[in-house]
């Protein structure tokens, strides 16, 4: 296969590409923080269990020599991380934005602990599927050769939109998120719901940093995360709180993400690493153009530390 | 729930006694509410009405005494005994859930809620349980969109929708429209009437107790101190029997207002963004001279709150004139100062106090800094601010622990009484009410608005906002009213009609 030139065509189809490939773990951790804080709660400590999650995930492949049982073990560890969060917020006078950074850099700690011995070796990668080989040009055949979570990440946004209004789960977790004193005249435990709501969300950031140490970048190094599980919450306010827009919006960021490299790979040799900050720009340009200094957020969880 | 057609519950209760500690909330207190009754419980605050209902609904455990449902003694251990006997209540704060529409919020709070919600199936159910009930509503709508009257209806469809026959109403009208209260106790009335229900309403408004109820039972500091028909009874007695011999505040006869007296405030064509941000309200032309109560009715939600912000100067406007006899105003600490603005906000606590400091801080927060003849001062003196506070505490009659109490501690009235003290001292040119009664006690309500009064007969332009009716009608001189962010309707108090204010407030105008 040679290579082809398409020129400046090149740069939409690489960010197209790089917002598959970018914006899975942002879809995990935002949809799993879209879970935790339509309960009620934020986790900020998702960043901590993504990076926790990459490492676990590596080194239980490493072990076994299979993906899956990675895949499986980064979800239960976030899992393992979330209930201890939402375990400490159940006590009275407990700030959950607080012990979320500090489960942030417990999680990251404990995993460059742990990961210390599985930086060398290689584990093996989670399958994707090539939607582009009807294509010749190999630009295009890179930009949809797309990884089964992401596949499974979009349709897990559109089940959770789903489920957020026709199953009483949904309707708990949002009636929760809403009205702790209406969840308890209903006879439901609010800081039940939001345990195992945290728990959730930090299984689905487990997965997403599977995702990172087992495709892509697709290995085990301190460096693996750059602040997508931070970013991931301030995604979560863009969209909303609505799964399809943490989905879209993972999409927008993926894509600000993949400039960078996109714009390297046609030849762009000055500056380029300016658009490498694109990402976090944006997130700044979205979170000032969003706000205001005199409306309160529209479709904001009633019972957010941050809302009320 | 549905089908069966459902047959109202009496209850009785017999020498419920609750103590807490030392203090007894209710002592041997019984009451009868037969089958098909409407039943009103009268009382002051803290005369022991919620803990009585508390016990009833299993909110609390009584100390001692029984509790009867259709005759047969019964153990309330928690709410869920109550619902499952059919008792339900209804509570004066909303307990739906904002962000789910009307349907989601009857559905997710039954018993058995299936695992995935057939949403085709609900409907219909739900609108073949409307069709029998007396409510039309809008079920498809975020309760958070509803207005104050559709609210209280579906508290009340929900209630009736999970099968319960026994309510207690929690002042159900106390956010209400006149008209929208008539509304939803005449449709619970032909309920009672019917067999179907049975209500115990807590209120304190006579007109309503005599206009719905069929007997009342009267509490004061937790023991029982009248009960009767309410045909037998007239306003006064039952007054009487709430208050006992304490004396009340007599309001000042109203001095004769003067037409040609100076304008005091002057608002032109003001347009500011409400809370949404989607809607703005727009005020286009109000004064209010030195001398007269000018009164703003409306139903919460209306842009009064944000009104009152512009004039406090918590919110920006985006165009339009305040003026403050002749002068821009921005209201700035020192341009209240100089033109003597006052401001009574909404729950004083929150919005006119710094809860965690001392009384006499909060007290002293408009003079603290500055020297008996209005000069700054650059040292403060905390002997000065505790005099100065002492004087007004004794004057206002704002009880306290001690001057040195953090202002979170008093009762509500009295922390209403402290910034009374702290706006209605010195001059006043100006002064913007809001609500100002909102969940105080017979004798502390008369006792505000006479001062209220006595600040306009003194010269005071004052500015009421009230979603009190009455309290507008007892006070001012005219009234407006205040519908989707704009002044619809005025009024001068001689010809004021509440059916018409009534009207113009639901915005049937």
């Amino acid at each position: 296969m040679e290579t082809t030139d398409i020129g400046l065509w090149g740069v939409p189809l690489a960010m197209l590409g790089g917002a598959i490939r970018v914006s899975t773990p942002f879809i995990f951790v935002s949809l799993g923080e879209a879970i935790t804080e339509r309960s009620g709660r934020i986790n900020l400590g998702l960043e901590g269990t993504l990076v926790f999650g990459a490492m676990s995930a590596y080194a239980v492949a490493v072990m076994t020599g299979s993906p899956w049982p990675g895949l499986l073990a980064a979800a239960l560890a976030g899992l393992c991380f979330g209930l201890f969060h939402g375990w400490i917020c159940k006590f009275p006078k407990v700030n959950d934005i607080a012990i979320g950074i500090a489960l942030m850099l417990f999680g990251t700690g404990l995993a460059f602990f742990f990961g210390k011995p599985f930086i060398q070796p290689s584990a093996p990668d989670l399958p994707a599927i090539a939607f582009g080989a009807w294509s010749d040009i190999p630009q295009v055949q890179a930009a949809l050769n797309v990884n089964v979570l992401f596949l499974i990440g979009a349709a897990l946004a559109v089940f959770l939109w789903w489920a957020f209004r026709n199953t009483r789960i949904g309707l708990i977790v949002r009636v929760v998120g809403d009205s702790a004193d209406a969840a308890r005249a209903m006879g439901l435990n609010p800081n039940t719901v939001r345990l195992l709501a945290t728990g959730v969300g930090g299984a689905l950031a487990g997965i997403g940093g599977a995702y990172l140490s087992l495709y892509y970048p697709g290995s085990w190094t301190e460096r693996i995360s750059s602040g997508q599980g931070l970013m991931a919450v301030a995604l979560v306010i863009f969209a909303r709180w609505n799964p399809l827009g943490c989905f879209a919006a993972a999409l927008l960021f993926g894509g600000a993400g993949a400039l960078g490299p996109a714009l390297q790979s046609v030849g762009v040799t000055q500056g380029y690493y300016l658009f490498y900050a694109a990402p976090y720009i944006l997130t700044l340009i979205i979170m000032i153009a969003t706000s205001s200094p005199s409306r309160t957020l529209a479709g904001a969880p009633g019972e957010l530390s941050i809302t009320k | 729930m549905s089908g069966t057609h459902r047959k109202a519950t009496g209850v009785e209760t017999i020498g419920m006694t609750m103590r807490f500690g030392a203090f007894t909330a209710l002592d041997d207190v019984s009451i009868k509410v037969p089958a098909g009754s409407f039943h009103a419980l009268l009382g002051e605050n803290g005369a022991g009405k919620s803990t009585l209902v508390k016990c009833m609904m299993g909110f609390y455990h009584p100390t001692s005494g029984d509790m009867l449902v259709d005759g047969r003694q019964v153990e309330i251990a928690s709410p869920r005994d109550a619902s499952a006997l059919g008792l339900g209540m209804v509570y004066q704060h909303f307990t739906l859930v904002p962000s789910l529409t009307g349907a989601e919020n009857l559905v997710i709070s039954r018993e058995k809620v299936p695992g995935v919600i057939d949403w085709r199936k609900e409907r219909t159910a739900l609108g073949q349980f409307m069709e029998r009930m007396p409510f039309k509503l809008p079920l498809d709508v975020k309760v958070a969109e509803l207005a104050a009257g559709e609210k209280q209806k579906l508290e009340i469809i929900k209630q009736l929708y999970l099968g319960r026959n026994f309510l207690v109403l929690d002042e159900p009208t106390s956010v209400l429209t006149p008209g929208e209260a008539q509304e939803v106790l005449g449709l619970v009335r032909g309920m009672t009437k019917a067999g179907d229900l049975t209500v115990l309403m807590i209120s304190h408004k006579f007109h309503e107790v005599t206009a719905f109820a069929d007997d009342i039972t009267v509490l004061r500091k937790g023991r029982l101190t009248g009960t009767g028909k309410v045909s037998d009874l007239t306003h006064k007695a039952m007054a009487a029997m709430m208050i006992g011999d304490q004396p009340i505040a007599a309001l000042d006869s109203r001095a004769a207002p003067k037409p040609d007296a100076e304008i005091v405030l002057k608002v032109k064509a003001l347009k500011a963004p409400d809370r949404t941000g989607l809607k703005s309200i727009d005020i286009a032309d109000l004064g209010v001279r030195s001398g007269e109560i000018v009164g703003i009715a409306g139903i919460s939600g209306n842009g009064q709150k944000e009104f009152l912000e512009v004039l406090a100067g918590q919110r920006a406007r985006d165009q339009g004139e305040v003026m403050v006899r002749g002068a821009a105003y921005a209201a700035t600490r020192t341009e209240a100062r100089a033109l003597n603005v006052r401001l009574i906000p909404e729950e004083p606590l929150k919005n006119a106090c710094a809860p965690r400091m001392t009384v006499a801080e909060n007290i002293a927060f408009r003079t603290f800094d500055v020297d008996g003849n209005g000069k700054p001062v650059s040292w403060i003196s905390a002997g000065a601010i505790k005099s100065f506070s002492a004087r007004l505490v004794e004057q206002f009659k704002v009880k306290t622990a001690s001057l040195s109490s953090p202002i979170a501690s008093l009762s509500g009235g009295n922390v209403q009484r402290a910034v009374l003290a702290r706006e209605l001292t010195g001059e006043v040119d100006l002064l913007i009410v809001s609500n100002p009664c909102f969940g105080l006690d017979f004798s502390a309500v008369a006792e505000i608005r006479a001062r209220i009064m006595k600040a306009r007969n003194a010269g005071a332009a004052v500015l009421l906002m009230s979603e009190d009716l009455d309290e507008l009608l007892e006070l001012s001189d005219r009234i407006l009213v205040m519908s989707d962010g704009a002044l619809v309707y005025e009024t001068p108090i001689a010809q004021a009609s509440v059916q018409t204010i009534g009207e113009h407030m639901a915005g049937h105008h």
